[in-house]
């Protein structure tokens, strides 16, 4: 039984109406997301900026409502867990932005032992913070970063603070945000083997949100990709890489050799030639076809579906035929 | 199992400040502020424990001497009114009851106007909608009709006056932090907090709103001498607090019918009111330029 597993996942936000009585719209940014998730096994999300890495994500743990479709924690339906709330402790999320997703006015003890005092009632103060300090030290921060206060922190520092407090209730996943984007590239490395040696040993299952290829290649055990909201090809990590199958990915893959560490903050889908579709009006066909190199007449008209070319390969793509 | 990777780091070694110490740091540099702080401490302790050291109240008459004039080194330093009370006691008693409803007419709107807005910016939605709506609607009805309505239901008097004025005054934190709290919800540490498994209440009662913090300061600061200002007004139209009890409201309402043959009958509660109302402000001000967070 997979530990997390989600089936044709549609995710949207509510936004206001038009005017002062248009009815509330919802907006749909992610279609038809299925996945499954190994206990200790990584899941790299990859993908252009604004394609909905983050709204899949927060879905996944059902921490913003899904608009279709189900997400399973163990076999069970999250929309009927009873309680859901006090089971969180088995599902962590690391944030995209390490500062902002520390309270300002909390101390980092407070921050990394207020989960326990949901999950654990039980614990005492004085235990819960020699939970937050031994979270805090696995993650390479000395007891007295307790006492501090947020913006006292660089970003390296506040990552690995999130990464405490994810721990600290012993979870089975974490779901990790572009754990590394905000981060300059001499601590990227630092905080992926982190992970990296936090999943060996507690047998973590990863799902790593990430606009960087090589990052991914680095983590992941299979390799998932995102284009408009949509997965457009899903494949085990060493197969991805010595040969991406769709244009989309061989597109990123392009865009990914350039050790400039200006451009390691910025984005991929910047560097994609062609007219980027907008969320607000997604195109009939296939969502690459604008910007595909391929792009025939029937790709602009009917949507490929993703499907299995290859043992563990899918592909939406028209033009793939199996490998 | 500390990662072999990554050496510890050490914290700084500064004591830990958190932003609310610094901002009241900045806070204390503040020379007019901190005068402001100084008198308005002053004239609190004088209103409260002032009376004590004499022999009479306020509501006692002392027949030999009505209306007497001021004479400091007399039984009543700032002479008598026309039934013979002591117009000192009587202006510092009348100033326990206004700066009593000032601060606790402030503290439970502000809270009330707090937490509702918290709550309405955390949840959005259409219950935001609906409770913004009651907000606008509440906003449009005559503060005065309103006060009326009220001292028709509580027999007038002081229970009245508090209930309208916090009634009133509560809304606009309310608006303003709701705002605030609108654009804190997005923020990702509430995400956190939800996978925290906290519930809505606890994220709006320990994120919310120790984050409006600032902005309640500020207004809170500021909500005061309006209260204290509206309870003047509402006693100097004969709706608030009523004879023999006194207030700076009546005070001074008695003061103007008899300004034209006696000054210090208007002069003394009038002055030490706008005294607190200028403390009050400079105080407020001194409080928004520590807590503004853009010159940060
Ligand atoms: N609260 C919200 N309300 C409305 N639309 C939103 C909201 N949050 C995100 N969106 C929209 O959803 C789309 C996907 O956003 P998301 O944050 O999931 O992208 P992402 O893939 O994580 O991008 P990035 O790499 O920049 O983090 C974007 O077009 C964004 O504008
Ligand atoms: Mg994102």
């Amino acid at each position: 039984m997979s530990l997390l597993e989600a089936r044709n996942l549609g995710v949207g936000y509510t936004i206001p109406g038009a005017g002062l009585f248009g009815a509330p719209r919802h907006l749909p940014i992610v279609h038809e997301v299925s996945l499954s998730l190994q206990p200790g096994r990584t899941l790299g999300v990859v993908g252009e900026s604004g394609c909905g890495k983050s709204t899949l994500g927060r879905a996944l743990l059902q921490l913003i409502p899904s608009s279709a479709g189900q997400v399973f924690w163990q076999g069970q339906d999250m929309a009927k867990i009873p309680n859901l709330r006090r089971r969180r402790s088995e599902m962590q999320i690391i944030f995209q932005d390490p500062i902002a997703a520390l309270d300002p006015r909390m101390t980092l003890g407070k921050i990394v032992s207020r989960p326990l005092a949901t999950f654990e009632p039980e614990l005492s103060k004085a235990a819960a913070r020699a939970r937050a300090v031994e979270a805090l030290q696995q993650v390479g921060l000395s007891a007295d970063f307790a006492d501090r206060y947020p913006h006292e922190l660089s970003g390296g520092q506040a990552q690995r603070v999130g990464i405490a407090r994810a721990i600290v209730g012993r979870p089975k996943m974490i779901i990790c945000d572009e754990p590394v984007s905000a981060l300059d590239v001499s601590i990227q490395a630092q905080v992926i083997n982190l992970l990296m040696d936090l999943q060996e040993s507690m047998g973590l299952a990863l799902v790593f949100i990430s606009h960087n290829l090589a990052v991914v290649r680095h983590i992941s055990h299979e390799v998932m990709v995102m284009c408009l909201g949509r997965v457009v090809e899903k494949a085990p990590r060493s197969e991805f890489y010595a040969r991406p199958l769709h244009p989309y990915s061989k597109a990123l893959m392009d865009a990914v050799p350039e050790p400039d560490p200006r451009r390691e903050k910025g984005r991929v889908g910047t560097a994609l030639p062609g007219e980027l579709p907008s969320v607000l009006n997604p195109p009939k066909g296939c969502v690459f076809a604008t910007r595909c190199p391929l792009a025939a007449e029937m790709c602009h008209n009917s949507r490929p579906l993703l499907r299995e070319v290859a043992p563990e390969r899918h592909v939406a793509c028209h033009f793939v035929e199996g490998a | 199992m500390p990662s072999d990777i990554s050496p510890p780091f050490a914290a700084p070694t500064a004591e830990p400040a958190s932003t609310l110490r610094l901002q009241f740091r900045r806070f204390r540099k503040n020379r007019l502020a901190m005068a402001s702080v100084y008198l308005l401490t002053l004239i609190v302790l004088m209103c409260f424990f002032g009376p004590m050291f004499f022999p009479f109240t306020g509501e006692d008459a002392d027949f030999d001497n009505i209306g007497a004039p001021v004479n400091l080194f007399s039984i009543h330093p700032f002479g008598t009114d026309d039934y013979g009370r002591d117009l000192f006691i009587r202006v510092l008693e009348g100033g326990q009851v206004s700066l009593t409803i000032g601060f606790l007419g402030a503290l439970v709107a502000g809270g009330i106007g707090v937490l509702y807005g918290a709550a309405a910016g955390y949840v959005g939605g259409r219950l935001d909608g609906f409770m913004m709506r009651l907000v606008e609607v509440l906003y449009g009805f005559p503060y005065v009709i309103l006060v009326i309505l009220l001292s028709l239901l509580f027999g007038g008097g002081t229970v009245s006056l508090f209930a309208a004025i916090v009634f009133t005054l509560w809304l606009t934190p309310a608006v303003i932090v709701r705002a605030q709290a609108q654009s804190l919800a997005q923020r990702e540490f509430i995400q956190a907090a939800r996978a925290g498994g906290m519930t809505g209440g606890r994220i709006v009662l320990q994120h919310i709103v120790p984050n409006c913090v600032s902005v309640v300061i500020v207004y809170g600061s500021l909500l005061v001498p309006e209260v204290i200002l509206s309870e003047s007004f509402l006693s100097f139209l004969g709706i608030g607090v009523k004879e023999p009890q006194a207030s700076w409201g009546n005070l001074i309402q008695v003061g103007t019918s008899a300004m034209s043959t006696d000054l210090r009958l208007l002069l003394l509660p009038g002055g030490l009111l706008a005294t607190v109302l200028f403390c009050l402000n400079f105080i407020a001000d001194g409080l928004r330029d520590a807590f503004d967070p853009n010159d940060r």
